[in-house]
């Protein structure tokens, strides 16, 4: 073999590089060099962050294809953006777009209520969420090259993060302990394929690498989520819905690398300003609550 | 040897894990006390703008500049690359490098992730199998720069893609995606060996 573009290697690797870092929702070209600026190992480029979809209402759709030319005119990081769940056109045009990943998301209104998308058609990779381990080998087994754990986006409220972090993590430990024999049941009640159950029993995680969204807002969210096994954050409204967003864009960076130092991630949490005003899940009516996104 | 991986951001691990199978102790650096303990530093794969933030933000920046000019031994992968180059084309507006090899580097070259690909290329008389994610290339080097490895381009041209320049060593690719230790061991063995007192 001489040479190959789009490669599961290739794919899965770009997500290595994104790796111990933070992942920052923006909606303009500012925000986008802020986000820079401030350590973001990327940007999620969207006409709206969660917490203004959630406010807002109606059906949110892939983003407008100038203002993501502006933001990646922007910025030298790497550019993501959201196509709605099942919608292979919209996917489709991101990659002729030139996004350097494309989020297949729960947070947009799904166009598809059984399917997503076959991502393994695609030069571009993809990163999907996960509420659960069998949820999240669906997906690797459709192409997903990057998980993420779905927290309650648009909220502040870390506990659904938390949550599946834990559902995730604990499911891996359940499969390592396993005897071998008994994948065969487990991979049918993860609803997952034996070969990826088999890979993960085997290995202790995930094929691919495994971040964090939805909720996160401070600097000890991020630090909480990567002692809990994640490889890196997304932080979506946390950031550009709070009083000082460069400031807090730089402490959550910051939080993140130095997670197990208490230290740093106190002094990190000093002088912020405002969080982003909060919404607890609980409060949320079932229809509202987009992790429950994905099938 | 204690090979040390600055471990701000990016895929660290993976060359804690080259250097350990390499028969190396390999330490994570994300502290100035980390940096000294170290004889020789990688640079991994990541973002170089964060990694650079960071290494800033934790003062580190100076530090690196200061071990790299004493003679430490480094090896950059990929924003490792970007990070030990004199200068940069591409790159964000004001970006800092801690510099050392006398050369330009144009960031993420070979295009965006969709042109991102695997090839197989020669590295110092050895074929092997090389992983380009968002690549940088060298654009433009000082005679004191020996080129180990070159690979076409989309423009027609070959481009330096693994260049060395004392004891500093650099590549566009990322061996540490790969189970194949050759580029890693000719660091330990060629760059270091003659370079650590």
């Amino acid at each position: 073999m001489s040479e190959a573009v789009g490669t599961a290697r290739v794919k899965r690797g770009m997500a290595e590089m994104l790796k111990g870092g933070v992942i920052m929702d923006v909606v303009n070209a500012e925000q986008a060099k802020i986000a820079q600026d401030a350590g973001a190992c990327a940007v999620m480029a969207l006409e709206r962050v969660p917490a203004d979809i959630r406010a807002q209402g109606g059906v949110a759709r892939m983003s407008d294809p100038d203002m993501i030319d502006k933001i990646k005119a922007a910025v030298t990081i790497p550019v993501m953006a959201k196509a709605r769940i099942g919608h292979f056109v919209e996917a489709r045009i991101l990659e002729a777009l030139g996004v350097d990943y494309i989020d297949e998301s729960e947070v947009l209104t799904p166009a598809d209520f059984e399917n997503h998308i076959d991502k393994w058609d695609y030069k571009v990779p993809f990163v999907c969420g996960a509420t659960n381990l069998g949820e999240a080998l669906r997906r690797i087994n459709e192409g997903a090259a990057m998980i993420r754990s779905k927290g309650e986006a648009g909220t502040g409220d870390v506990s659904n993060a938390m949550m599946h972090m834990r559902k995730i993590g604990g499911e891996i430990r359940r499969l390592s302990s396993m005897r071998e024999d008994e994948l065969y049941v487990a991979a049918k009640e993860l609803q997952a394929p034996y070969a990826l159950v088999k890979e993960v029993a085997e290995t202790g995680k995930l094929p691919v690498v495994l971040f964090t969204a939805g909720g996160i807002a401070t600097p000890a969210d991020a630090a909480l989520m990567m002692q809990m096994g994640a490889d890196g954050v997304f932080i979506g409204s946390g950031i550009f819905k709070s009083g000082d967003p460069a400031a807090r864009a730089l402490a959550c960076v910051k939080a993140t690398t130095f997670f197990d130092d208490a230290k740093v991630v106190a002094d990190a949490s000093r002088g912020l300003g405002e969080a982003m005003v909060g919404i607890n899940v609980a409060d949320l009516p079932a229809p509202h609550r987009l992790a429950e996104r994905g099938w | 040897m204690k090979i040390g991986v600055l471990a701000l951001q990016g895929d660290f691990r993976e060359h804690l894990l080259a250097a350990k199978q390499a028969g190396h102790a390999g330490l994570t650096v994300r502290r100035s006390e980390e940096l000294a303990e170290v004889d020789a530093l990688i640079l991994p794969g990541g973002e170089s703008t964060t990694i650079a933030q960071l290494a800033r933000t934790f003062d580190l920046f100076i530090d690196i500049k200061k071990r790299i000019a004493d003679g430490m031994p480094v090896y950059g992968s990929c924003a490792g690359m970007i990070l030990l180059a004199d200068r940069i084309v591409d790159g964000a507006n004001g970006q800092e490098t801690f510099g050392g090899l006398d050369m330009t580097v144009r960031r993420n070259a070979f295009g965006r992730q969709v042109d991102s690909f695997e090839s197989d290329l020669n590295f110092d008389g050895a074929q092997m199998h090389a992983v380009f994610i968002r690549a940088p290339w060298v654009e433009e080097l000082s005679d004191s720069v020996q080129v180990l490895s070159d690979v076409m381009a989309a423009d027609g041209k070959r481009h330096p893609v693994a260049v060395r320049q004392g004891a500093l060593f650099a590549t566009s690719f990322h061996p540490e995606l790969t189970t194949d230790l050759r580029v890693h061991r000719y660091f330990f063995d060629q760059v270091c060996a003659g370079a650590i007192k």
